[in-house]
């Protein structure tokens, strides 16, 4: 027997460099995961997902992280066409902006929040004195926005790839095709989008379902409106109950790790929307 | 030597450090920080703690079922509660009862950690029903809410009203009959250890300990 | 007219000025070398740059008219476009490419679905209906795009290069389809016969500006710029091939080197016929006696235009001229080697 060896492909031996560094990032990133695993309690972690105050947290943490997607995506995506589209003067210190809850802390962004949408806060009195909202503390909606505040980031700079890797002349040649701006959006941009969008939805949902820091700084630790998953794992591990807080650890890994293997195929293979041609365009 | 002691005697363990290393040159005193549970998960876990300084028996008492203390816990301190306002006292809150009120803004520590088994308590004997609308781990991430204020009224420790500084009121709640009671054991079999436990629990620590508002056991 | 047209436009610093107007069902052919805004015009006309000055009517339709302060958005105007770089929706497949222009027009999926099925028929890629355009040749894709355009049944189509990339074989058979439509067509070209074959009009652009237009025969005989004397420089003959021979529609008879059958197109170089007084003896193949219908002498070297039974014309010395003494309404000999003819299908 002889191996095939495609033209292809010349040299398929890898850099051993590249290959041990790759090993050590894995591990880096895989151990405390394997650390936890070995330490879960095997045996009680039924008991544990099984408890009323578990499903009741899993309940909020899925609620509050579909909101705060559902959130990003709705007001991520114009903000994502306008960095992606218009040229304006601000612009990078717009997207420097956007991207701030990224790098912020998160107990500072939920500070920050009471700064804005608090009862003292910027918004947060005409919120008062217009609408009757008195605090955001312990109710779901503010869950939702101290998610979506960290979590949209992640939308809108995945969109924004999205939205620049698209060829826009496949836009107009659509509309010199005779599609109005309303049919253009509907059936070249978002299906063309739709990878980006859906890759962008799925990483702020995952950061959302994450989230801890600005949510029980700024909408506090209710059970059953904003006590979600991470909460209860903190108040667990809080009140000296680790095994608690490994169990529902667990649950949110998994839930975490089946999203992101159901979205490796986005991450590995984005596929292109540029059309087979010559990029340049002269004016012939 | 190493110091494990819970969160809400940062304060007064800093100002005890200090007096001590004053009077022991030699001895140089780390402090370690943190809820008490988790601190005792530590030291079960084995962390080198000389000094362990609970805020409450119970935890103290896993600790020493596990066999890491070196000596039997004295109760050193014990805490009051308190009912802390914004400065402003928006929602005029004036006594215990008033927490009953619904629209109330609500901030408590979780019943799960000392500081909200203490306020659970003391709401019970009063008759109170309050409802919280937030219940932090941390019993200063309650006191921030009201600092900031986006909370009308919070129960912390009296320990922790100085922390609010000019930004929060202490209700007076009358005489109390509940207390967190802090046990302080030394961990370790060193000199210092033992040294430092009869500091805390000697005239000097004592006065320490009274300036940032615990009482005598 | 379909097209009445006065454009100023312009795109990224470069402004082109032109006007031309095109009958119903004309095709009007725009030559020039890059960079002369070939493309810019054509987007002007489709609506993707809007005028500076200057009026748009198409199929009677004001669509652009800054003066008035009117602008027709591109889907709203009577075109189609098909660009040079064929732009096919990459998440669509070949059908569903070519059903879109019918389906925007609000044509039901059925019969839209139907239409882009003849017109890929009409280009030969019947077969490739489920293809993804990542699957496509660049000729198929290019055929694709024309379909695609061409489905739209706009009163004016707009072609930018729509051949260019096409092997010899699929693009006479595309020059036949757009020859058969009966829609006014605008198409931007390099190709000569292309131009010959198929345009009414031809619009030479230089710098943005349109330079020279006419018939493509007013254009050849007298070229205004050398780059359209460059362009232009090749002679054009219809007939009909019998094997290695070709009966000329003028009624002459070639000897070529490449056995073919039917209507065929024969070109050759001007260079290549050489001219003599009397009836060459030559290894020449093919001599023939024609009358001198024009003498056109340029920089270095002079155009004598032949007339029936080939019209065609030639590049002699000044020398010769006065050697074999040539004049309008002389009559004289010429003589080209079969192997100077390149034939292909008409």
């Amino acid at each position: 027997m002889t191996g095939r060896r495609t033209a292809k492909e010349p040299n398929r031996r890898p850099p051993i460099a590249v290959v041990v560094m790759a090993v050590i990032a894995v591990a880096v990133l895989a151990l405390p995961l394997v650390g936890l695993l070995q330490r879960t309690p095997w045996s009680s972690l039924g008991t544990t997902l099984g408890e009323a105050a578990t499903l009741e947290a899993l309940r909020v943490s899925v609620v509050v992280s579909l909101l705060a997607a559902a959130v990003s995506v709705v007001l991520g995506l114009p903000l994502a066409w306008v960095l992606a589209r218009l040229d304006f003067k601000g612009r990078p210190l717009v997207r420097a902006v956007v991207l701030l809850p990224m790098v912020l802390p998160p107990v500072v962004g939920g500070i920050a929040l009471f700064f804005a949408l608090g009862r003292r806060g910027l918004v947060g009195r005409a919120l008062h004195n217009w609408f009757g909202v008195d605090t955001l503390i312990g109710t779901t909606a503010g869950a939702v926005i101290a998610a979506a505040f960290v979590s949209m980031p992640f939308f809108v700079i995945t969109a924004e790839a999205g939205l620049r890797q698209l060829d826009p002349r496949l836009e107009s040649a659509a509309s010199t095709l005779g599609a109005g701006r309303w049919t253009v959006l509907r059936r070249i941009t978002l299906p063309l989008l739709a990878p980006s969008l859906a890759a962008g939805a799925t990483l702020s949902w995952a950061r959302a379902l994450g989230e801890f820091g600005a949510t029980i700084t700024f909408a506090g630790n209710h059970p059953g409106r904003t006590r979600t998953l991470p909460l209860a794992i903190a108040q667990a591990n809080e009140a000296g109950r680790p095994e608690a807080a490994i169990a529902m650890s667990v649950l949110l890994i998994g839930v975490s790790l089946l999203i992101l293997i159901g979205l490796r195929h986005r991450w590995i293979a984005p596929r292109s929307s540029r059309p087979e041609s010559s990029p340049e365009t002269s004016p012939s | 030597m190493t110091v494990y002691a819970a969160a809400s005697l940062s304060e007064a363990f800093e100002d005890l450090a200090t007096e001590y290393e004053a009077a022991n040159p030699d001895v140089d005193v780390k402090l370690n920080f943190a809820g008490s549970a988790r601190l005792a998960a530590q030291i079960s876990a084995g962390a080198r703690a000389d000094v362990f300084a609970s805020a409450n028996a119970a935890t103290m008492s896993r600790v020493v079922a596990e066999g890491r203390t070196a000596a039997p816990p004295v109760l050193f301190v014990r805490n009051r509660l308190a009912l802390v306002v914004p400065i402003d006292n928006p929602g005029n809150v004036t006594e215990l009862e008033d927490l009953s009120d619904d629209s109330l803004v609500l901030a408590v520590c979780a019943p799960e950690v000392p500081c909200g088994a203490l306020a659970q308590a003391v709401l019970a004997d009063a008759e109170v029903d309050a409802d919280a609308d937030t219940e932090e781990t941390s019993v200063r991430a309650v006191l921030t809410k009201v600092t900031l204020g986006e909370a009308d009224a919070g129960l912390v420790y009296a320990t922790d009203v100085a922390a609010g500084g000019d930004k929060v009121a202490a209700v007076p709640l009358g005489p109390q009959i509940r207390f967190n009671d802090y046990p302080v054991a030394a961990v370790s079999n060193r000199d210092v250890a033992a040294d430092f436990v009869d500091f805390v629990l000697g005239a000097d620590g004592q006065r320490i300990l009274w300036s940032h508002g615990f009482d005598s056991p | 007219m379909s097209v009445q047209a006065e454009i100023r436009a312009a795109t990224g610093g470069f402004a082109i000025r032109a006007a031309f107007d095109a009958p119903a069902g004309s095709c009007t052919a725009i030559v020039g070398p890059n960079g002369a805004g070939k493309t810019t015009l054509v987007h002007a006309l489709a609506g993707l740059i809007p005028l500076q000055q200057g009026k748009i009517v198409l199929a009677g339709q004001v669509v652009d008219d800054p003066a008035q302060g009117i602008w027709v958005p591109p889907e709203r105007r009577p075109i189609a476009l098909h660009s040079q770089h064929n732009l096919l929706f990459p998440h669509l497949n070949v059908v569903d490419n070519v059903a879109f222009g019918p389906r925007c027009a609000g044509e039901a999926a059925r019969p839209a679905r139907q239409r882009a099925e003849e017109w890929l028929q009409k280009v030969g890629l019947a077969d490739l209906a489920g293809l993804r355009p990542v699957q496509l040749s660049g000729g198929q894709a290019q055929r694709v795009g024309l379909a695609r355009a061409a489905a739209c049944q706009p009163a004016v189509l707009l072609l930018d290069e729509s051949l260019a990339s096409l092997d010899a074989e699929t693009r006479t058979d595309v020059r036949h389809l757009l020859a058969d439509l009966d829609t006014t067509r605008v198409l931007i070209t390099h190709d000569p016969v292309e131009t010959k074959v198929l345009a009414d009009q031809l619009l030479v652009m230089e710098d943005g500006q349109i330079v020279q237009s006419g018939t493509p025969e007013e254009v050849a005989a007298e070229p205004r710029t050398p780059w359209t004397a460059g362009l232009l420089d090749i002679n054009l003959l219809t007939g009909t091939a019998f094997g290695t021979d070709v009966a000329l529609d003028g009624g002459l008879s070639l000897t070529t080197a490449t056995p073919m059958t039917g209507p065929v197109l024969v070109t050759f170089s001007p260079a290549a016929v050489a001219l003599s007084t009397a009836e060459p003896h030559t290894s020449a193949r093919n001599t023939w006696e024609a009358e001198v219908a024009r003498i056109q002498p340029e920089s270095d070297r002079v155009r004598v235009l032949l007339g029936p039974p080939a019209p065609c014309h030639v590049w002699v010395t000044p020398q010769a001229v006065g050697e074999l003494d040539l004049r309008a309404g002389t009559r004289c000999w010429a003589a080209l080697k079969a192997t100077e003819l390149t034939v292909r299908e008409a």
